[in-house]
């Protein structure tokens, strides 16, 4: 079997700091880590080799310090790794980003079934994933919380608000999927090694049959027009120490005046 | 062959449905979309798909829509996102729209990208808010952006339709309005029902499971409920009020609570009449799940909690004591009232 991952690199914190004046993130002194649920798709992928055999390679887009990245994911067990760099790659929106991802994935590819986080922690969007398998003219599915291999297939199951869906995709196919699936595994010394050691593919444009206009920033059908700070406020009735009780008494009130209680 | 000429701006929503009703997040979509309509002098169609339903679909004008396409095929029982990709895709072809609008459901948030590439077009993920740009008369899309910090407003300037899901409760159901609309029904060629994917069941997380998002209330607990067993305070005083259980995303992640009790950013956004946060710090992640929310009572033992900044009422002390007095209070009122 040959398995691709698709991997982001995104900081290390819930508590980004802002540069105020440009509504930027400020990336000086936050460290990276993989997408955490990035990590679930290569223990999938890892397993899946582990039972039957084949190759893991992983793909990741960002700038040159993505390697460190694709470097841990080799750790964990992938067999190769492709950092995907460009300076005119910058700015690219879902659209930008998933056209080069299915272009380097048909360049390496084809490979039966290609997984990803269903969507990572800084951008959210989880559009990368059916994007590129959209590009790519193959079945997806999302928000995968259990993979079975079944003949030339998957069945999958979903889960979605109220409950669980279970569909079969034939291979090639590509799956976005949920931090419920498994229990990654720490990399070992040795695994670490093998990663610090690996030499890792980089692909640039000009290895892309991709026009300049469809890259990047240019390349991107969205624009950030405006960002700013959200704000909420609310006058709080505040109660502490000994006013608890009547705290208390307010919230009871309250209920009753909006016919709850 | 295109159905019809472009003179006036249309707006799509993909609408939906499962298990034989139309979603909340039509008749919100629905809504924002006859406001938008009527800023670019426009009109919406509101597209749904299903197998069956058990409804009339009246509402669906008095929320906003211009006219109804739907699909019924007895194919389109299970979700398949194939499938919906391509009546998406084919009702855009014959109904060609500026605008397209989808909940940001498990659905949507599937179908929508996979639209969105092969259109050739920009695609907003979890919009909190929809506007006309007066100037140009584009799409003003806002979403929050790095972890929720900021919001930020994205634009499609040139590419269509401009495309966007939102997340459901993010804006009210409209009030009704007494009008009536067209109702076409979508004749598809059979290409748009065959899939490489095969749907084989659904099966709903429990008999007695609610959707949080359909509640009143919704009391809701952190990190600082300290230990899953805790949960059971919230339960208790959730119940006397007839409300559902909220988490933080830490408790999640500690499986003290399932996923689908999530609420925020990465959770569900909630907008009931009374919400109550117990143990919580009011992250902007999580705040913006329950911002909306009609009252907000909060209960942390740090006067400097960020809940305290939204909240309408807050008791600053320890949960583990004021739990059990608030609930021994609900329980007093309720014996006496009965
Ligand atoms: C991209 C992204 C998405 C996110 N999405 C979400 C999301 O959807 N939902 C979400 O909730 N979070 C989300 N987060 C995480 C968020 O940033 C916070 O980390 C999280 O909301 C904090 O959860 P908490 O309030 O339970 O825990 P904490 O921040 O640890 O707060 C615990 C609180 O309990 C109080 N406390 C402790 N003991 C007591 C006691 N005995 N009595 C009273 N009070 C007590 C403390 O004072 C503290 O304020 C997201 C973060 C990122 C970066």
């Amino acid at each position: 079997m040959r398995i691709a991952v698709l991997l982001k690199q995104v900081p290390d914190t819930d508590e980004v700091k802002l540069d105020e004046e440009k509504g930027t993130m400020i990336r000086e002194g936050i460290g990276t880590v993989i997408n955490p649920l990035d990590l679930q798709a290569i223990e999938a992928g890892r397993q899946f080799i582990e039972q039957e055999g084949g190759t893991l390679s992983v793909f990741s887009m960002g700038p040159p310090q993505t390697e460190e990245s694709l470097r841990e994911a080799i750790a964990m067990g992938a067999h190769t790794a492709t950092l995907i760099t460009d300076r005119k790659f910058g700015g690219a929106d879902t659209w930008a980003t998933a056209r080069v991802l299915s272009e380097v994935l048909k360049r390496n590819g084809p490979y039966d079934l290609i997984l990803a986080g269903e969507k990572a922690t800084d951008g959210e969007t989880g559009q990368v994933g059916p994007e590129v398998a959209a590009m790519l003219g193959i079945p997806f599915s999302t928000y995968v919380s259990e993979i079975d291999k079944k003949n030339d297939g998957v069945i999958v199951k979903r889960t979605v608000e109220d409950g669980y869906e279970t569909q079969f995709l034939p291979f090639p196919c590509l799956l976005t999927v949920l931090n419920n699936l498994n229990q990654p595994e720490m990399p070992t010394l040795s695994g670490k090694i093998r990663g610090h050691a690996a030499k890792l593919e980089t692909v640039t444009a000009s290895d892309l049959p991709i026009p300049e206009g469809e890259l990047g920033l240019t390349g991107s059908p969205t624009r950030v027009s405006k960002v700013f700070y959200p704000k909420i406020q609310r006058k709080c009735e505040m109660y502490a120490l000994s006013d608890i009780r009547k705290g208390i008494q307010r919230i009871v009130r309250e209920l009753k005046n909006r016919a709850i209680l | 062959m295109e159905k019809e000429n472009r003179t006036i701006p249309r707006i799509m929503v993909i609408g939906e449905v499962r298990r034989n009703t139309v979603l909340p997040v039509t008749f919100e979509l629905a809504g924002k979309a006859s406001e938008l309509a009527a800023k670019i002098g426009g009109a919406v169609d509101v597209l749904l798909f299903y197998d069956r339903l058990d409804e009339p679909v009246e509402p669906i004008f008095q929320a906003g829509a211009d006219r109804l396409l739907f699909v019924e095929d007895s194919r389109l029982g299970l979700f398949n996102q194939e499938i919906a990709v391509k009546i998406g895709l084919e009702a855009l072809r014959l109904y060609p729209a500026q605008i397209v609008l989808a909940g940001a459901t498990t659905s949507g948030r599937t179908v929508l990208p996979a639209m969105a590439a092969l259109l050739h077009t920009g695609l907003t993920a979890d919009c909190t808010g929809l506007d006309i740009e007066p100037e140009t008369g584009l799409l003003l899309q806002t979403r929050p952006a790095i972890g929720g910090n900021v919001m930020a407003t994205i634009k499609t300037p040139s590419h269509r339709p401009q495309m966007a899901t939102v997340r459901p409760k993010t804006f009210p159901k409209p009030a009704p309005v007494l009008r009536s609309g067209l109702t076409e029904r979508l004749e598809l060629p059979e290409d748009c029902f065959s899939s490489r994917i095969v749907p084989l069941s659904y099966e709903k997380v429990s008999e007695d499971y609610t959707n949080i998002q359909d509640l009143d209330v919704v009391v809701t607990g952190g990190k600082g409920l300290k230990k899953p067993e805790n949960f059971a305070l919230l339960e208790k005083a959730a119940h006397l009020i007839g409300g559902g259980v909220g988490a933080t995303r830490p408790t999640v992640e500690a499986k003290w609570v399932s996923y689908p009790h999530q609420i925020g950013l990465s959770g569900k956004v909630v907008s009931p009449k009374f919400y109550l946060a117990a143990g919580v710090s009011g992250a902007v992640q999580h705040l913006a799940g329950m911002q909306t929310a009609e009252f907000i009572v909060a209960i942390n033992k740090d006067p400097e909690a960020g809940i305290f900044k939204i909240a309408d009422i807050g008791l600053c002390g320890d949960l583990f004591e004021i739990l059990p007095e608030l609930i021994a209070a609900l329980e007093k009122e309720r014996e006496g009232g009965e």
